[in-house]
C-alpha cells in the first residue's frame, strides 16, 4: 500500500518535472553508450564499430526515452496534454471556425443554463420554507368573480382551525391589500407603504423565523392590542438603511404609533410566493375579531400533521367547509363554502408548468440545432483534413488515438462554449431576477447555482459527444490510400459525405421549422391577448393613490373629492380625472347583487367598484346607455348604480335595465347606466358581472385618482402631487402608475414566454441558415472543376445558379416537410397555451414556412452567385 | 541462431535487476544490463535501453536507490543499489516466482501426458 502511494506521488512529481528527468535520462544513456563503446574497443573493435555496436545493443534511444517516461510518469496524462496542445494549435490556425463554434455553443449552452435556472427555481426547487412539501393551500374553487369568491370569512377560517384533524397548524392571509394601504409619517415626506395582513401564526406555520427581533406577542394579536408590525428585509434596507436599532422602536403608520417587532429574513419574500410581481413592505397582524364582519377575506395555508397525506387532508377539508357558516352570528346568511385544496407548491407554480416545459423543450431544440450545426462545420473541416489524418495514420497513429484527438477537439470547443454560455446565463439570470414587475413566482430566488453549473457541464459533455461523433464516425470509414492520393476525395466518399451533411441540414431545418411554428402560434396568441377589448383605455392614463380624511362622512367625502378633482382637472395637460377605489386588473371585491323582484340565483354577485363622477371617462370606459354619476347623486338622494353589460344581461335578460332596481347587499339601488364589460380579474379571463357605485353613497376602500393625459405621467407628477399636498399635507409621496403597466404586468408571463420562445426560434432560424450556407457553399467549392467544365461546355451563368438554388430548395423543402409534420404534433401539445388561435392556424403555418423558405433560399443564393462567377479557364487550370 | 531469443515477461526484468543488485552490490545501468546478458548466456532479448525504464520504476517504488558516482574507468555514471524494502520485495518475488514456475512445470508435464 505504502509503495503504491509513494509510486503515485513519484509519478505525479515526475510528470511535472519532465525536463530535468529527461535530461537525467539523456546523461545516463550517454554514459551507458560510452561504457559500452569502451568495452567494445577493449574487445578489439575499431572506435566506429564499437560505437555502432553499442547503439545496436542499446536499442532506439527515442524508444527507451519514451519507455522511461511511461515508467516514471503519467502516460495517459501525457497523451492528453499532447492532444490538448495539438488541439489548441489547430484551432489557433483555424481561428474563424473556432470563434464561430464557440459563439454558437455559448449561445446554445447559455440559453439552456438560463432556462434551466428558471425552470429549477419555479418548478423543481422546493419552496423556501421548512418542509415545504407538507404545506397545503386552501381556497374556493376558481371562479370568474374575483377574490371574494375564493376567500373565506374569519369565522369559516377559525372553524376550520378548530375542527380539522389533519393539520398541525392552519394559517391565513388577507389578499385584499393595495400598494399604498399604509402611510409612513414622521420621517420626512409621508411614504406609501404596502402591507399584507397575515394571521398571527403565519410565519410559524411556514417555518420562517425573523432575521431580527421577534414575531408578534399575544397582546399584539388581539383587538385593540398594541399595534406591531414586522418589516420585510428590503423595506428595512430601503427605508431604515439596515438600522438594527429600529427593532423595538415605534414608527407612525397611518398616524398610529406602531412597534417594529422584527425584521423578516432576506430569503422570505411574500410577493414572490403569493403575489408574483409585487413586493410587500410590511406584515401586519390580521386580527380575526376585527375582521369578523368583513365578509370573505382570507386565503388559507395549512401544514399537515406528520403521517397525514395531502389526499386525506384535502378530503377532510372538502367535507368540512360546506358545514361552515358565512358568519356564525348570522346563520341566516347561510353556508356556501367549498374547499379546493392543493399542495402549496402546485398553487404557486402549477399553472406555469406547461409553459415552462415548452420553454425547456424549445431551448433543448436550440441545443440540438447547435450540435447539428457544429457537426456539420466539423465534418466540413475534417473532410478538408482527410489528408492530414491519413498522413498521421500512415505515420503510426492508431485509429483510437485519432478519434480521441477529434473528441478532444470537440471537448475543448464545448468547454470554451460552456464558459461563454455561463457568462451569458449569469447575465440573463441576473437581469431576469431584477424584473420586479414580471409576474412569475419565486424570481427572487433565481440564480445560477451549483445545480445549474452541473447542468452546464452535462450539457457541454453531451454536446461535445453529439457533435464530435459524426466526424469521428465518418473518419473510421476514411480510406487511407484514397485520401493520400493527390486528387483528394474519391467520388464515392464525396457523395456519401454530402448525403450525411444533407441529412444534418434537413434535421436542422426541421427543428427550426418546429420552433418557428411554435413561436408563431404563441406570438399570434400574444397579439390576440394584446388586442383584447379590455373595456377601458389603458393608454395615456395613469393612477395615483390619494389620501384624504372625510371623518367617515359620505357627505364630507363628496365635497372633498369634488374639490380635489376640480383642482386636478385644472392642471394643464389633464384631459379627464376621476377616482375609483379599485383599479381593474389590480384588486377587486365582490358583493351580492340581484334583481329586485326576481328569485335569487347562485350567480347573484358582482365585482363592485366605488367611483366618482368622471371616472368612467377618465379610465376610458364606454357608457352604452343611461348616464354617468353626478355630484348631485348625494348621500341622501336616491341610491344609483351603473352596471356592466354582462350584469344587465344576466339580471334583466331581454329588458332595458335603465330604471330597474338592483339589490346590492340587501339594499335597493336604481340602475342609471350601462357600461361595456371590463376585464377586471385578468386580461385573458372573460368579464363577469360588474357594478359601479358612487363614492358619495357607498364606502370606498382607498382611492385611486385616475387621470387621462397626453403628457407622460412623470411630467405631470410634480404638479399633481403639489395640488394633492395643497389639499392634504399628509398625502404620501406615491408614484404615478401608468395603467399600461397594470396591463403589462397582467400579461407579463405570456410576454416572457413569447419573447423567449421567439428569441429561440430566431436563433434556430439563424443557425439553420448558417447550416444551409455551409453545406451549399462547401458543395460549390468541391464542384468548382465540374462547374467549370459545364460552363466551358456552354452552360449559362443562370443555369449554374439555378442548379445550386435547386439543390438548396431540395434540402429546404425536405426539412420543411419533416418540420411541418412535427409541428402539427407540437401544436397540439401547446394548444392549451394558445389564446384565440387554433393549433393549426393556417396563417401562422404558412407565414413561418414562407419565412423559413425565404431565408433558406437567401442562404443558398450566396454560394449560387459565387458558382456563377466561376471562370472556367481558372477552374480547369487549377487542380 | 538456433533458438530465437526469449521475450521478457512483464515484471521479470524488474526481478532480474533486483536480484543482480542484491548479488553484485551497487552497479550502473550498463553494468546491470551486461550482467543480465552474461548470466542468461545471451538468451534473453534485451534492448539495453529498456533497463532504464525498469530502473526508474524501481527507484520510484523505493526498492532501489540511485546515486551519481564515478565508474571504474573514471566516467560519471549513476549507481544503483538495492534498499531494505527492495530486499523484502525480492524475497517475496522470488518465492512467488518459484511457486509459479513449479506450477507451470507441473501443468506443462500434465498436458504433454494427456496429449497422447
Amino acid at each position: 500500500m505504502y509503495a503504491r502511494i509513494r509510486e503515485v506521488w513519484n509519478r505525479l512529481r515526475a510528470f511535472l518535472r519532465r525536463e530535468p528527468l529527461d535530461r537525467e535520462f539523456d546523461e545516463e544513456a550517454a554514459a551507458h553508450l560510452e561504457l559500452a563503446s569502451e568495452e567494445n574497443v577493449r574487445l578489439g573493435m575499431t572506435p566506429e564499430e564499437a560505437r555502432r555496436q553499442a547503439l545496436v545493443q542499446f536499442g532506439g534511444i527515442q524508444q527507451a526515452r519514451e519507455r522511461h517516461r511511461e515508467a516514471r510518469g503519467l502516460p495517459r496524462l501525457d497523451v492528453l496534454v499532447q492532444d490538448l496542445r495539438f488541439t489548441f494549435r489547430t484551432l489557433r490556425r483555424d481561428r474563424g471556425f473556432a470563434i464561430v463554434a464557440v459563439l454558437i455553443l455559448g449561445l446554445g449552452i447559455g440559453a439552456n443554463v438560463a432556462v434551466f435556472s428558471v425552470v429549477d427555481t419555479i418548478l423543481l426547487r422546493p419552496l423556501p420554507f421548512r418542509n415545504p412539501e407538507r404545506l397545503m393551500w386552501i381556497q374556493g374553487p376558481p371562479a370568474d368573480c374575483g377574490l371574494s369568491c375564493v376567500t373565506y370569512s374569519a369565522d369559516a377560517f377559525q372553524e376550520y382551525q378548530r375542527r380539522n384533524h389533519s393539520m398541525e397548524s392552519v394559517t391565513a392571509y388577507m389578499p385584499f391589500y393595495g400598494p399604498s394601504d399604509y402611510r409612513l409619517t414622521g420621517r420626512g415626506e409621508p411614504q406609501p407603504v404596502s402591507g399584507v395582513p397575515v394571521a398571527g401564526n403565519f410565519f410559524q406555520t411556514l417555518g420562517v423565523t425573523p432575521y431580527l427581533g421577534r414575531l408578534w406577542a399575544p397582546d399584539e394579536l388581539v383587538k385593540n392590542g398594541r399595534p406591531a408590525v414586522l418589516l420585510s428585509y428590503y423595506f428595512w434596507k430601503r427605508e431604515f438603511h439596515g438600522d438594527r436599532s429600529i427593532v423595538g422602536q415605534t414608527i407612525d403608520l397611518n398616524n398610529t404609533p406602531t412597534l417594529v417587532a422584527g425584521v423578516m429574513p432576506r430569503s422570505f419574500d411574500f410577493g414572490a410566493v403569493f403575489a408574483p410581481g409585487t413586493r410587500l413592505d410590511i406584515y401586519v397582524p390580521a386580527i380575526m375579531d376585527v375582521m369578523r364582519d368583513w365578509g370573505n377575506t382570507l386565503l388559507i395555508v395549512g401544514r399537515l400533521k406528520p403521517g397525514v397525506t395531502m389526499g386525506q387532508a384535502a378530503a377532510e377539508a372538502q367535507t368540512l367547509f360546506p358545514n361552515f357558516y358565512f358568519s356564525n352570528k348570522h346563520p341566516e346568511y347561510g353556508k356556501h363554502y367549498q374547499a379546493w385544496p392543493q399542495p402549496l407548491k402546485e398553487h404557486v407554480s402549477g399553472r406555469l408548468r406547461r409553459s415552462l416545459i415548452v420553454l425547456w423543450c424549445a431551448v433543448g431544440m436550440i441545443l440540438l440545432i447547435v450540435c447539428v450545426n457544429l457537426s456539420n462545420l466539423l465534418l466540413a473541416r475534417t473532410a478538408a483534413r482527410d489528408r492530414e489524418f491519413a498522413m498521421r495514420s500512415a505515420l503510426g497513429a492508431g485509429r483510437g488515438r485519432l478519434i480521441r484527438q477529434l473528441l478532444t477537439e470537440s471537448l475543448v470547443l464545448s468547454a470554451a462554449g460552456a464558459v461563454v454560455g455561463l457568462v451569458l446565463a449569469y447575465w440573463v439570470v441576473a437581469w431576469l431576477g431584477h424584473q420586479g414587475s414580471l409576474a412569475l413566482p419565486l424570481l427572487n430566488e433565481l440564480r445560477v447555482d451549483p445545480k445549474a453549473l452541473g447542468w452546464t457541464v452535462l450539457i457541454a459533455l453531451i454536446a461535445a459527444v453529439l457533435f464530435g461523433l459524426a466526424p469521428g464516425l465518418r473518419f473510421s470509414r476514411v480510406n487511407l490510400q484514397n485520401a493520400l492520393k493527390d486528387g483528394g476525395h474519391g467520388a464515392t466518399t464525396g457523395r456519401r459525405h454530402d448525403r450525411m451533411r444533407g441529412a444534418l441540414v434537413i434535421t436542422e431545418i426541421a427543428l427550426a421549422c418546429v420552433l418557428l411554428v411554435g413561436a408563431g402560434l404563441l406570438l399570434r396568441s400574444f397579439l390576440n391577448v394584446l388586442n383584447i377589448d379590455l373595456g377601458f383605455q389603458p393608454e395615456h392614463a395613469a393612477a395615483i393613490s390619494v389620501d384624504y380624511n372625510d371623518g367617515g362622512s359620505a357627505a364630507k367625502r363628496g365635497a372633498i373629492l369634488e374639490q380635489m378633482l376640480d383642482k386636478v382637472k385644472a392642471i394643464p395637460g389633464i384631459e379627464a380625472a376621476g377616482i375609483t377605489d379599485m383599479l381593474p386588473l389590480d384588486r377587486n371585491r365582490n358583493w351580492g347583487m340581484g334583481a329586485k323582484g326576481v328569485a335569487p340565483s347562485p350567480n347573484d354577485y358582482a365585482l363592485i367598484q366605488i367611483v366618482t363622477p368622471g371616472y368612467l371617462d377618465a379610465i376610458g370606459m364606454r357608457l352604452k346607455e343611461g348616464r354617468d354619476f353626478a355630484w348631485s347623486d348625494k348621500a341622501d338622494s336616491q341610491r344609483v348604480v351603473i352596471v356592466s353589460e354582462s350584469a344587465a344581461k344576466g339580471l334583466w335578460p331581454g329588458q332595458d335595465p335603465i330604471g330597474r332596481t338592483a339589490l346590492i347587499n340587501g339594499q335597493d339601488w336604481r340602475v342609471v347606466g350601462v357600461v361595456a364589460d371590463v376585464r377586471d380579474t385578468g386580461v385573458e379571463r372573460a368579464a363577469g358581472r360588474e357594478a359601479y357605485l358612487p363614492t358619495t353613497q357607498a364606502g370606498p376602500e382607498g382611492a385611486e385618482l385616475v387621470v387621462r393625459t397626453t403628457l407622460p405621467p412623470n411630467v405631470l407628477a410634480k404638479s399633481v402631487m403639489a395640488t394633492l399636498r395643497g389639499l392634504n399635507p399628509g398625502q404620501p409621496a406615491t408614484e404615478f402608475r401608468p395603467l399600461d403597466a397594470l396591463v403589462s404586468h397582467a400579461v407579463s408571463p405570456r410576454r416572457f414566454f413569447v419573447v423567449l420562445v421567439g428569441a429561440f426560434a430566431g436563433l434556430g432560424l439563424l443557425l439553420a441558415c448558417l447550416g444551409i450556407y455551409g453545406v451549399i457553399s462547401y458543395a460549390v467549392t468541391r464542384q468548382t472543376q465540374e462547374i467549370g467544365i459545364r460552363m466551358a461546355l456552354g452552360a449559362s451563368r443562370a443555369r449554374v445558379q439555378l442548379a445550386v438554388i435547386a439543390n438548396t430548395l431540395r434540402l429546404a423543402l425536405a426539412g420543411i416537410a419533416a418540420g411541418l409534420a412535427a409541428s402539427f404534433f407540437v401544436a397540439q401539445l401547446i394548444a392549451s397555451l394558445l389564446f384565440g388561435t387554433q393549433p393549426f392556424d393556417l396563417l401562422t403555418f404558412g407565414a413561418m414556412t414562407g419565412l423559413l423558405l425565404l431565408v433558406a433560399l437567401l442562404a443558398g443564393y450566396l454560394p449560387a452567385f459565387r458558382a456563377s462567377r466561376i471562370d472556367p479557364m481558372v477552374a480547369l487550370r487549377t487542380n | 541462431m538456433a533458438d530465437s531469443k526469449l521475450d521478457l515477461l512483464q515484471g521479470t526484468l524488474d526481478l532480474m535487476v533486483l536480484q543482480t543488485l542484491a548479488a553484485m552490490g551497487p552497479l550502473h545501468g550498463y553494468g546491470i544490463a551486461r550482467r543480465i546478458e552474461q548470466v542468461s548466456g545471451d538468451a534473453v532479448l534485451l534492448n539495453q535501453g529498456t533497463i532504464y525504464a525498469s530502473l526508474v520504476r524501481l527507484v520510484q517504488r523505493g526498492w532501489i536507490a540511485a546515486e551519481w558516482g564515478t565508474s571504474e574507468n573514471n566516467r560519471r555514471a549513476r549507481f544503483y543499489s538495492i534498499t531494505r524494502n527492495g530486499r523484502k520485495q525480492l524475497a517475496e518475488d522470488t518465492r512467488y516466482w518459484h511457486r509459479l514456475s513449479e506450477v507451470m512445470a507441473r501443468m506443462l508435464a500434465l498436458s504433454s501426458d494427456g496429449g497422447e
